[in-house]
């Protein structure tokens, strides 16, 4: 499924020329079709550096960000640490456990301490929805929603869009499944808002407890309940992850139940197109939402999820602290990287982001 | 010090509890109304000549009863940070509130003759307005044994309650019910299904899905008003649900008053006004400002369809009155997360302008708002002699502005909470003055307050 130079410069080239706006990424549902595609061809010439012997840059040399975590995570965590490190910002690590959180601590305390230590950026993972328009409607720092409660995960959501486009080609007119635990999922959220954005037809699926029927009227969504009809022709199989205490609280009668269902298994996933993407935001409980088999398989591309989301955090990270200046003040601190230093191509994407 | 009687002038007189509407004049004298009529008062209930009365010109305004609040939280004794009995009473003043009923969810409950007394005594020396409070149903409102109800009868309780909480166990609501037939008063259920409910933060619909909050739905409400409208049935008791806010629970209340049960309904202007979608903000759509915790409510706001079920209830007479369920918390109440902040709108001040709204548009006729801010609440704690204007009651009155606009300014308001979702609203309809036993408890422009 490779993709010609052609056709990638048609998926990458603006139509509009996007003037970023973003001070703050709290969720993809206020992007436009132009903001994404921006951040598409910035995480390109970051995955280049990623793809570079010596993968740093100085682009955020002397900007500092925190990590802010209510939430025990491995991936998200350590690749916005590392997405921060490969553009040579300061990096500091916050979790609720073992911070002054512990000591009752509200989050704007916390938020303003961050903010008299000098951060620039607060990436924050919360287990409340809407925490993060909490901290950024009282912070002079620019906050990054690393997941919150049941709503948004916004970065995870444009690595899933950025790693369909780089297989696929495009994103526009393709059919995506999401399958499983719809009403929990800050993942299903997020990516039924960006893919809608980007021209794709979103089909969710799951049992009744855990897909209200309401979906289809509060997102741009269609709602199956076969797994067979949603996976049918799809593009992109996406599995999302069952938490065990669903079933402790009733929603399912037995997780082998759920598994008998929903499980994306061999037969199921080749009711979809050929060569079909299977996707899982991780960590993926092995055996219930994908079968063991699949996970590993040639259509998953679970690991290149991980891999892409490192250079899309890099787009994000420079494009709110470096993309919106003014070229002309790009010498400085947050100067661009450019072909010399740091591998972008020429012309873009730094000035294509922001004076054009 | 003898009085000096006060004639109001000019003004729309509005008394439901006497089917007037038009231009009469009130003389206050005594702390009593004295007489109501047109032109001149009589010479032997005028001030003989010697000592005129003095004249409060009420052209272009309404002047009606002080309204009645059957529904508030004073916060003392326990959360003095949140409110005292000397703050709440001052803003229900400047609402137009001359006697207010104040839930027993304090810190100690009013489950007791001494704290009841307690409040009454506050009220006495510090408040700006009558205060009648709600004792609990339940020792420390915690739902396992009865209060002793026939002593906070005793202490002067107009009603029972558990209210932030319904009685969850059906046959100790049963024994409630019977047990307050001895005293007549009223049992004022707040009705939430706790099991559904639980976790809940907002109403279950397509905002709670979208912003992926964990939601209470109507049902949750409407489940325990069908509950205790059978309990009521059974019993024979008055019961009073407290702050309607579903169309099913309007439907419940509307068939158990045609089959001629003893059931009243309160709904607040909040849930008249706004739905859910305040949650998002003010501007709606996807924005920095949703999650607002000040559109925080418990019920809460809900659908349109709600709104205008609620709207027509209160028209036909399903809903006897409006209540404000006044809720002030600290401002470190409400800004923190939207799960972990607290539930309530501080509502004293804002309600009759956002009241008017309804009349403004068409959907209410004044007459029928104030009966429900009058008559209404009277008839249900049994104080026919206030909410009304017939000579020898109270002097309760209010006299408002109905086409004044002004700009809710929280940080003015005499209430210490001033968590209001109404904030920067432009709302037309202005108290100007309160009267409470024939003197001035609030008067617009007075500088400070009495």
């Amino acid at each position: 499924m490779s993709v010609t130079e052609q056709e990638r410069r048609v998926v990458e080239t603006p139509i509009a020329p996007p003037v970023w706006r973003h001070r703050h990424i709290l969720d993809v549902d206020d992007f436009s079709r132009e903001e994404i595609g921006l951040v598409f061809v910035t995480a390109d010439a970051m995955k280049d550096i990623l793809a570079r012997e010596i993968k740093k840059v100085p682009t955020l040399r002397g900007k500092s960000l925190v990590t802010l975590f209510y939430e025990p995570s491995t991936r998200t965590r350590a690749s916005f640490e590392l997405a921060g490190k490969y553009l040579s910002a300061d990096v500091v690590n916050v979790s609720a456990s073992g911070s002054s959180v512990e000591k009752g601590e509200s989050l704007l305390d916390t938020i303003h301490t961050l903010e008299a230590l000098g951060a620039e950026v607060i990436i924050m993972r919360h287990p409340q929805s809407g925490a993060p328009y909490l901290a950024a409607r009282n912070s002079k720092c620019s906050i990054v929603n690393a997941g919150d409660g049941w709503h948004a995960h916004p970065t995870q959501s444009l690595l899933d869009m950025y790693t369909i486009r780089e297989k696929l080609g495009k994103l526009e007119g393709l059919r995506v499944a999401i399958v499983g635990d719809i009403l929990h999922s800050r993942v299903a959220r997020s990516n039924m808002w960006g893919l809608a954005t980007m021209g794709a037809q979103v089909v969710v699926c799951g049992p009744p407890t855990l897909l209200p029927e309401s979906f289809s009227r509060a997102f741009p969504v269609t709602v199956e309940r076969s797994l067979e009809r949603a996976v049918a022709g799809a593009h992109v199989v996406m599995a999302l992850r069952l938490q065990k205490e669903r079933q402790e609280k009733g929603l399912l009668p037995r997780i082998r139940e759920y598994v008998s269902h929903y499980q994306i298994n061999r037969e199921r996933l080749a009711m979809a197109e050929p060569e079909a993407l299977l996707m899982h935001p991780g960590p993926v409980n092995e055996g219930v939402e994908v079968s063991s088999e699949l996970t590993r398989g040639v259509q998953s591309v679970i690991d290149t999820q991980v891999t892409n989301g490192v250079a899309v955090r890099m787009a994000l990270l420079y494009l709110i602290l470096g993309g919106r200046r003014p070229v002309a003040r790009s010498e400085d601190s947050a100067r661009p990287p450019g072909p010399d230093s740091s591998g972008f191509r020429s012309g873009e994407p730094a000035e294509g982001g922001r004076s054009q | 010090m003898r009085d000096k009687a006060l004639l109001i002038s000019g003004g729309r007189l509005i008394d439901p509890s006497q089917g007037l509407d038009g231009a009469f004049d009130v003389l206050v004298k005594g702390g009593k109304v004295s007489w109501v009529g047109v032109g001149k008062p009589p010479v032997e209930d005028s001030a003989r000549g010697e000592t005129p009365e003095t004249v409060f010109p009420a052209g272009g305004m309404v002047v009606c009863p002080g309204f009645i609040d059957l529904h508030c939280h004073l916060r003392e004794p326990g959360f003095e940070e949140k409110e005292t009995i000397a703050t709440g009473t001052r803003a229900a003043a400047r609402g137009g509130f001359t006697t207010i009923c104040c839930m027993p969810n304090t810190q100690p409950a009013l489950d007791s003759r001494a704290t009841v007394e307690f409040v009454l005594r506050r009220a006495a020396a510090e408040g700006a307005v009558r205060v009648l409070p709600i004792g609990c149903i339940t020792r420390g409102r915690q739902g396992q044994e009865l209060a002793e109800m026939a002593e906070l009868a005793e202490a002067g309780v107009v009603g029972f309650s558990d209210d932030g909480r319904p009685v969850e166990d059906s046959r100790l609501l049963r024994h409630a019910l019977e047990y307050s037939l001895s005293f007549g008063l009223p049992i004022i259920e707040h009705c939430e299904d706790l099991a559904l409910s639980k976790g809940g933060a907002m109403n279950e619909g397509v905002i709670a899905l979208r912003l992926g909050i964990p939601a209470m739905p109507a049902a949750a409400e409407d489940n325990i008003v069908a509950r205790d409208i059978g309990l009521a049935e059974l019993t024979g008791a008055r019961l009073h649900i407290a702050h309607v806010s579903t169309r099913g629970a309007v439907e419940l209340v509307r068939r158990a008053k045609e089959k001629g049960l003893k059931v009243t309904a309160e709904v607040t202007p909040h849930h008249l006004s706004l739905t859910e979608e305040r949650v998002l903000g003010n501007e709606g759509g996807p924005s920095i400002h949703a999650y607002d915790t000040l559109a925080k409510v418990n019920p809460p706001l809900r659908t349109r369809q709600d709104v205008e079920a609620l709207i027509e209830g209160l028209k036909d007479g399903t809903i006897d009155a409006v209540a404000t369920d006044h809720a002030p918390h600290t401002q470190a109440d409400k800004q923190v997360e939207f799960e972990s902040a607290e539930f309530g709108i501080s509502g004293l001040e804002t309600a009759l302008g956002s009241l008017m709204t309804l009349v403004h548009s068409g959907q209410l006729e004044l007459g029928e708002l104030i009966s429900r801010l009058t008559t209404g609440p009277a008839r249900i704690i049994g104080r026919e002699g206030l909410g009304s204007l017939r000579p020898g009651n109270p002097a309760d009155i209010v006299i408002f502005d109905p086409e004044a606009e002004w700009v809710v300014e929280p940080e003015k308001f005499a209430s210490k909470g001033k968590n209001t979702p109404l904030a920067g609203a432009v709302l037309k309809g202005k108290v100007l003055a309160t009267l409470v036993g024939g003197q001035f408890a609030y008067r617009e422009g007075s500088g400070k307050l009495p």
